[in-house]
């Protein structure tokens, strides 16, 4: 049987993990919270955004952790730029269209990274990259520790930008109710591409996040694709806080079930909950309806 | 040719049939082979989003379904191809009903349901993936027996017959839908569900009956793919590519149209090749996955531009001598 300890370790791995995946999940939920759409190619931009690491690393030998500072601004601009000149308009504001203009994103993207960097998969040398943390009978990794603890800091501070701005008032007043939102002077085209650029910029954060311990291929975005719908269905959509829970907590499926099942089966833990939760209790743990 | 009629049909079907007679090589061949099959899945994703307005972004579950059934029966079971055939395309219409069921007793709509089949069809490929009985990640290897009472055919031509016949049975069948009661509350489902129910149509049944046609078409698209190739693994099967072809075709073509699927098809993997061959031409090597960015713009384009797809883009010159479809 499993000992207690090994249990314990898969956990806090779980949990460590689980807080990038809520930070993947946190610009999904964000733009689908606020324009009501499920941005299929968000999997493919942080394919993207983990190549962008790498290149940074490779050519200008920028740190991750230094790279976070020029990859955040310029994909929240290619974020603007992408819903405000080609997703708003192709769309015709048709929500199935939506879902097929930003599938059809992610085919582009995704098979551009393929025809450039072809299917080898790639990683970084950090030096930090094994350096593990004892607490108590835990060693945790110390890039998934400082991965944890910024995670956590960019949702306070998203929270507070949509709280205490101007830009987060109209972000949540085009949410709320656009046509009202149009009537008092708020530029709702404007803000839905402001809410796009700051989905993008936090997956341009958890790509630097990631890449001191994860490997990428221009594949590697599918997998988080579903484990992030997964966590905005299970922490309700629209909402941050339930994007930080439904993060952790697919964490935690994640590394029990791969624990429990093994690497091949592992994954299946995850698509079930997602399937579970779809079917039985759509409007997610908070039970808030959209 | 616009509008869809059994003289359509028919014609559309002896320009086909009489294809290999025109054109003999090897290329050409499997060329319009893989096109027929590609047809047969895009034509099961057209019934059930095109008519019905229900979007799967998983249809490689019915597709690996057919195809995985097809190689077991096979292989496991010792049946013959020609009794596997209808017993894996039963298999598929079975699978497609159970999700069906679970997800529009759901009341999964829209995004929802695009998302559940799509997990569907992953928890099938990591399934297959994983389990010894389907071969797990080696995959399934069909024993090379030619024969025509194998389904493995000397003659090239005879295969392309084969999928051309279940082609032209699936034009039918969609025509058939199109002009029927069924057809028509398909349709009520896909324009205003809550207004098709108040006015009394049952659209659970409608949704469960579309799902169930669809994904036996997507199946037997599957089936053929393991008798053409004779190799099948979990990426092949219920690979995300199979989904996505799936849908583009038909968008291309023309959702809710008889010729859609078909029309879209064949452009498509036409845009493809001719794609591939430019760019090794440029550059003198291949890039994998540059047919798959065109496609992607092309998505793009299509439901910017061209929302009706190429059939269409038919419409303007037809619109004034028969008045629209």
């Amino acid at each position: 049987m499993l000992k207690p300890d090994i249990i314990i370790a898969a956990v806090a791995n779980g949990l460590l993990t689980g807080a990038v995946y809520a930070l993947i999940a946190l610009g999904l939920t964000l733009v689908y919270g606020v324009l009501h759409i499920i941005n299929f190619a968000h999997g493919a931009t942080l394919t993207a955004s983990m190549f962008a690491v790498f290149v940074c690393h490779q050519v200008f030998r920028l740190d991750p952790y230094v790279a976070v500072f020029v990859l955040t601004p310029l994909f929240f601009v290619l974020g603007y730029l992408v819903q405000r000149f080609v997703i708003g308009p192709a769309s015709h504001g048709n929500d199935s269209n939506i879902l097929l203009v930003t599938l059809g994103l992610s085919i582009v993207i995704e098979n551009a990274l393929l025809a450039t960097f072809r299917s080898d998969t790639r990683s970084i040398d950090v030096p930090y990259g094994f350096s593990v943390l004892e607490v108590g009978p835990l060693l945790l990794s110390v890039p998934k520790v400082v991965a944890f603890v910024t995670s956590f800091a960019v949702a306070a501070l998203l929270g507070l930008l949509l709280v205490k701005t101007d830009t987060g008032k109209a972000i949540r007043a085009v949410a709320k109710e656009k046509a009202g939102a149009a009537l008092v002077g708020i530029n709702v085209e404007h803000v839905y591409a402001i809410t796009f650029g700051i989905g993008a910029a936090c997956l341009a954060i958890a790509a630097c996040l990631l890449m001191p311990t994860y490997l990428v291929n221009p594949r590697s975005g599918n997998a988080f694709v579903l484990v992030a719908f997964t966590i905005v269905v299970l922490g309700g959509m629209g909402s941050i806080g339930g994007a930080l829970a439904g993060g952790l907590i697919i964490g935690v499926v994640e590394s029990l079930s791969g624990l429990v099942l093994g690497e091949s089966l592992g994954q299946i833990g995850i698509f079930l909950i997602f399937i579970l939760v779809l079917l039985l209790k759509p409007t997610g743990l908070s039970g808030a309806r959209s | 040719m616009k509008r869809a009629s059994w003289l359509s049909i028919a014609v559309v079907a002896a320009v086909l049939a009489a294809f290999p007679l025109l054109l003999s090589s090897n290329v050409a061949l499997n060329f319009v082979t893989f096109a027929g099959i590609i047809t047969l899945a895009a034509q099961g994703w057209n019934i059930l989003a095109g008519y019905g307005g229900q979007f799967s972004f998983g249809h490689a579950a019915f597709f690996g379904t057919g195809a995985y059934a097809m190689a077991l029966l096979q292989v496991r079971l010792g049946l013959n191809p020609w009794l596997a055939l209808p017993i894996a395309i039963l298999i598929g219409g079975l699978v497609g009903f159970v999700i069906g069921a679970l997800s529009f007793r759901a009341r999964l709509r829209g995004s929802y349901f695009a998302l559940v089949t799509l997990a569907f069809a992953e928890v099938l490929r990591i399934l297959t993936n994983a389990l010894s009985f389907t071969g797990g990640a080696a995959g399934v290897l069909i024993p090379l027996r030619v024969g025509i009472d194998n389904m493995q055919f000397q003659d090239k031509r005879l295969l392309y017959w084969l999928v051309l016949a279940f082609v032209v049975g699936a034009l039918c069948l969609t025509h058939a839908i199109a002009r029927s009661r069924f057809g028509a509350y398909l349709v009520a489902t896909r324009e205003n569900e809550d207004a098709a129910r108040a006015l009394g149509v049952d659209t659970l049944a409608v949704k469960l009956k579309a799902i169930t046609v669809s994904a036996m078409l997507t199946a037997a698209a599957g089936c053929f793919y393991t008798q053409t190739f004779l190799y099948l693994d979990a990426g092949i099967g219920f690979g995300p590519w199979i989904s996505v072809d799936a849908l583009l075709a038909p968008i291309v073509g023309g959702m809710g149209t008889v010729f859609g699927p078909l029309v879209g098809a064949g452009a498509l993997l036409g845009l493809g090749e001719l794609t591939k061959s430019v760019f090794a031409n440029l550059t003198g090597g291949a890039a994998p996955g540059i047919d798959l960015i065109v496609f992607g713009m092309l998505l793009i384009l299509t439901v910017a531009f061209a929302p009706q797809g190429l059939m269409g883009l038919v419409r303007p010159f037809r619109a004034s001598s028969k008045g629209g479809a």
